[in-house]
């Protein structure tokens, strides 16, 4: 007999999770809760573990792939015999049931996670009553908003049930979806829900940003499996996913909504490794790490305060500019999940030393993979330093929702005029992307003019403030 | 059928040990010691107090200690399979916990009352709760999994440290009656930080009742470390109510049993109550929907791997020579034919009827219910349904 297992609700209330790997193949022989896959929800990482004793028969889902509740994942060749209890009813209890063809995913008589199953219209259908007048059927139409976040439902009158959606009220759809959104920086009111009922899903979002529309729901979407590879492995095919799909999605979202224009000044930054160098030797600083980004950071912060306009953000749903009153100063990471651009609360509250510390732990934590998604969000101006990679200039791209991005170069020493002379000097390039939406180049000039004037001569900031 | 796994003290009626009795009392002060009786290792230390209260502990029990705990790690581990099959909500697994279970679950008499949190299963095991009761309210398919008067154990709360209150509560009836039996109630180290815990503490100490305060200090509430809830022993709170208190190695069955013990022996003499520290650990998740690795450093659990209650347990064994294969066999088929049977009872369990939700909240008939339940019946079968759903076999 053929049993299949489908995916349960693994943590309170999800609708999803992804597989991450399978640990055992088709035609193996499993023993009742051997670990067959594992499985990362929104909450944790878990283990799976076989509801039968049998064999494998098909793995319906790879590796890599972010399945529904309630979707079948395993197939199993069970005998009669095979130690599997019997069920309460026929259509047995929880993830599993008889596979049957061609069957349509119906709601099972069991558990968690199957209420909150998409696949159902999201009410009961009732049979007109006959002592009333006849309800008109519209179930189809039903892109009902739930009631979300009120007040108890009991007060809602029945015909409220079936009230379109009427703008104001929130675009159904689910948590992670809706957090996915908004690190992404994505009115989930501007997507079109292509779910049941018009549910938005994480392809919406995603498809949302890359501007194309979503496939019909059900259309297979097939998944890039390495194993495709031909022999001699000249090349290897990686799934793209996770934090790699985000950069993407993010980036291609970013260079083409923002026209990006980028600047570059190349400054002496003697004066500011001078000043550096003292700071390392006084007490307040002597157990922080200080290096040129510090610095740099610190100038970027000051010169903001008086170029206001690079610290905003287009928010086109609107037409609006929002001007920040606060910096969350973003700083791009490399990190063991990928590109991340964490950023630092209020970072223009702070004086140096709270920045040189603050800086400290983004980088450690980032380094660590243990970033926060709340780290991650709510940025409002960027820098990203090229420097310690060795490179002097470049043209950043735009984190999405921020108007401006600097890179900070290489601190290197080249032969540059000084006092009318030419002496060897400590020289860095400083480049500046910003978006011409909202920035015009004066404003943009003016405040890369002076960043390079504060790590020229860090004395100039008692003229700035 | 009710199975109670208890092992009373010999001295459970107030006969003798009045001498370590009282000395024990004496250590009760601030500025506990932890209470051991085997090392890590599986060495039986001497402890000159408590010795005395696991003295009638015989071979064979200690083996059946030794069972008990690991039947209720595998209920633990098939529960925790379950879940991730499907077949149950949610659970809370107490792996880590067992011998804090085991040791005070065994030493209570059949007329105490044991009012716990949700992770005590093991204290349900040994009260003789049915397997299949365990995992019903897990499932969804009940309010309560069982009858608290037919196993003397109230259903797990899970509001946090409410149960304290429930088991002072009885505790003034026990007195009012005249009785010896005792209200024992368990929770976690959060739970202390609780406003119920601290009032069940004031009224049990004002009230000088027959309840002991057993908290399972894990270590861990959720995601929030105890060194973080409280800058002095969790024993030491006790004291500040006027409350005796004991600090013992949680994950020492005997040591747990030996303290449970003292504590019964003082509330049935009418001594009042008492609280107990057992110093155990988490070392799983605090729910199936919990990962720990998100705020726990691996280190941790690695430190109190090496004294796991179980391991602890059978390197006595061993070193008594009684860890014998025959008894490592006999163990395992136990804990298998238990598993088997909560699986079972769980996955064959009848769903509840639409009208079940009705049949539980009074004793008595009340109008405006029946008048509920007359209006969902009526809604129901405006379905058409002919699953039955309105039948009255679900009705009260």
């Amino acid at each position: 007999m053929i049993k299949e297992f489908r995916l349960p609700d693994l943590g309170e209330g999800l609708t999803e999770s992804e597989i991450l790997s399978w640990k055992v193949g088709v035609g193996d022989t499993v023993t009742l809760n051997q670990v067959i896959a594992e499985v990362e929800t929104a909450k944790a990482v878990v283990e799976l573990p076989s509801p039968f004793a049998g064999v494998i028969k098909e793995l319906h889902e790879q590796p890599g792939t972010i399945v529904e509740v309630g979707k079948p994942i395993v197939s199993f060749e069970v005998t009669d015999d095979a130690g599997t209890p019997p069920s309460a009813s026929g259509d047995t209890a929880a993830g599993v049931r008889e596979a049957e063809e061609g069957e349509a995913p119906k709601r099972q008589p069991n558990l968690v996670g199957y209420g909150a199953v998409v696949e159902s219209s999201g009410r009961p259908t009732r049979r007109p009553r006959n002592f009333a007048a006849p309800v008109v059927e519209r179930i189809q139409t039903m892109s009902v908003v739930e009631p979300v976040e009120t007040t108890p439902v009991e007060t809602q009158p029945v015909e409220t049930r079936f009230a379109e959606t009427t703008p104001g009220e929130r675009p159904r759809s689910t948590p992670p979806v809706r957090k996915l959104a908004k690190d992404l920086g994505v009115d989930l009111a501007a997507v079109t829900g292509t779910g049941p009922s018009g549910l938005i899903t994480r392809e919406d979002v995603q498809s949302y940003l890359e501007g194309t529309p979503t496939e019909a729901p059900g259309a297979d979407q097939p998944v890039p499996d390495s194993r495709e590879t031909g022999a001699g492995e000249r090349e290897t095919r990686t799934p793209i996913k996770g934090v790699r799909k985000f950069t993407a999605a993010a980036m291609v979202e970013s260079a083409f909504t923002a026209p990006h224009v980028t600047e570059f000044l190349t400054v002496d930054v003697t004066p500011s490794m001078e000043l550096l160098a003292r700071l390392k030797g006084s007490r307040e600083f002597s157990a922080l790490k200080l290096t040129p980004l510090t610095l740099a950071a610190k100038a970027v912060l000051i010169a903001l305060r008086r170029n206001p306009a690079l610290n905003a953000r287009w928010d086109e749903a609107n037409q609006e500019i929002v001007t920040f009153n606060y910096v969350n100063l973003g700083i791009a990471a490399a990190t063991p999940r990928g590109l991340m651009v964490p950023n630092i609360k209020d970072a223009d509250a702070m004086s140096l030393a709270q920045l040189a510390e603050a800086l400290t732990a983004l980088t450690e934590t980032a380094r660590a993979g243990k970033t926060t998604p709340a780290d991650l969000s709510g940025g409002t101006v960027s820098i990203t330093n090229i420097g310690v990679f060795g490179i002097d200039a470049g043209t950043p791209i735009l984190n999405p929702g921020e108007a401006a991005i600097l890179a900070i170069g290489a601190v290197r020493t080249m032969p540059w005029e000084y006092r009318g002379e030419v002496a060897l000097r400590q020289i860095m390039t400083l480049s500046l992307s910003f978006d011409h939406r909202l920035v015009d180049g004066e404003q943009g000039s003016r405040f890369l003019a002076d960043v390079g004037a504060i790590l020229a001569e860090p004395g100039m900031v008692l003229a700035m403030v | 059928m009710r199975r109670l796994r208890a092992i009373v003290s010999t001295d459970g009626t107030g006969q003798g040990g009045t001498k370590a009795h009282n000395s024990a009392q004496g250590t009760h002060g601030p500025a506990h010691g932890l209470v051991q009786l085997i090392t890590p290792s599986g060495e039986r230390v001497s402890h000159p107090e408590f010795d005395f209260w696991v003295r009638d502990i015989t071979d064979e029990q200690l083996c059946s200690l030794f069972e008990d705990m690991s039947v209720i790690r595998r209920i633990d581990v098939e529960a925790t399979a379950l879940q991730r099959q499907g077949e149950l909500a949610l659970w809370p697994p107490l792996l880590g916990q067992e011998a804090a279970q085991i040791g005070s679950g065994r030493s209570l008499r059949p007329d105490d009352f044991v009012f716990s949190s949700y992770r005590e299963n093991g204290v349900a095991y040994c009260r003789g709760v049915d397997l299949t009761d365990l995992v019903r309210v897990w499932r969804g398919n009940a309010s309560a999994g069982w009858d608290p008067y037919a196993v003397n154990m109230a259903t797990p709360q899970i509001i946090i440290g409410a149960q304290t209150l429930h088991a002072t509560g009885y505790a003034m009836g026990i007195q009012n009656d005249g009785a010896d039996s005792v209200a024992v109630t368990y929770f976690g180290d959060g739970a202390t930080s609780e406003g119920d815990v601290n009032e069940a503490m004031v009224f049990a100490a004002s009230f000088q009742v027959p309840v002991v305060f057993f908290c399972t200090n894990n270590h861990w509430a959720i995601s929030e470390p105890v060194r973080l809830q409280s800058h002095i022993q969790l024993a030491d709170r006790a004291t500040g109510f006027g409350i005796p208190s004991m600090r013992v190695d949680g994950n020492d069955v005997l040591a747990v049993m030996a303290a449970t013990r003292v504590a019964l022996d003082r509330a049935r003499r009418g001594g009042g109550p008492t609280f107990i520290e057992a110093v155990s650990y988490r070392m799983g998740p605090h729910t199936t929907a919990d990962d720990p690795t998100r705020y726990r450093d691996p280190n941790e659990l690695e430190d109190w791997a090496a004294k796991d209650p179980i391991s602890r347990a059978a390197a006595l064994l061993d070193r008594k020579g009684l860890l014998t294969d025959e008894l490592q066999q006999q163990v395992k088929d136990k804990a298998d034919a238990v598993a088997r049977e909560m699986r079972n009872g769980c996955t064959t369990m009848p769903d509840p009827r639409p009208l079940d939700v009705f049949k539980h909240v009074y004793s008595t008939p009340n109008s405006w219910l029946d008048r509920q339940q007359e209006h969902y019946a009526r809604y129901l079968a405006s379905f058409g349904d002919p699953a039955g759903a309105t039948s009255e076999e679900g009705a009260r």
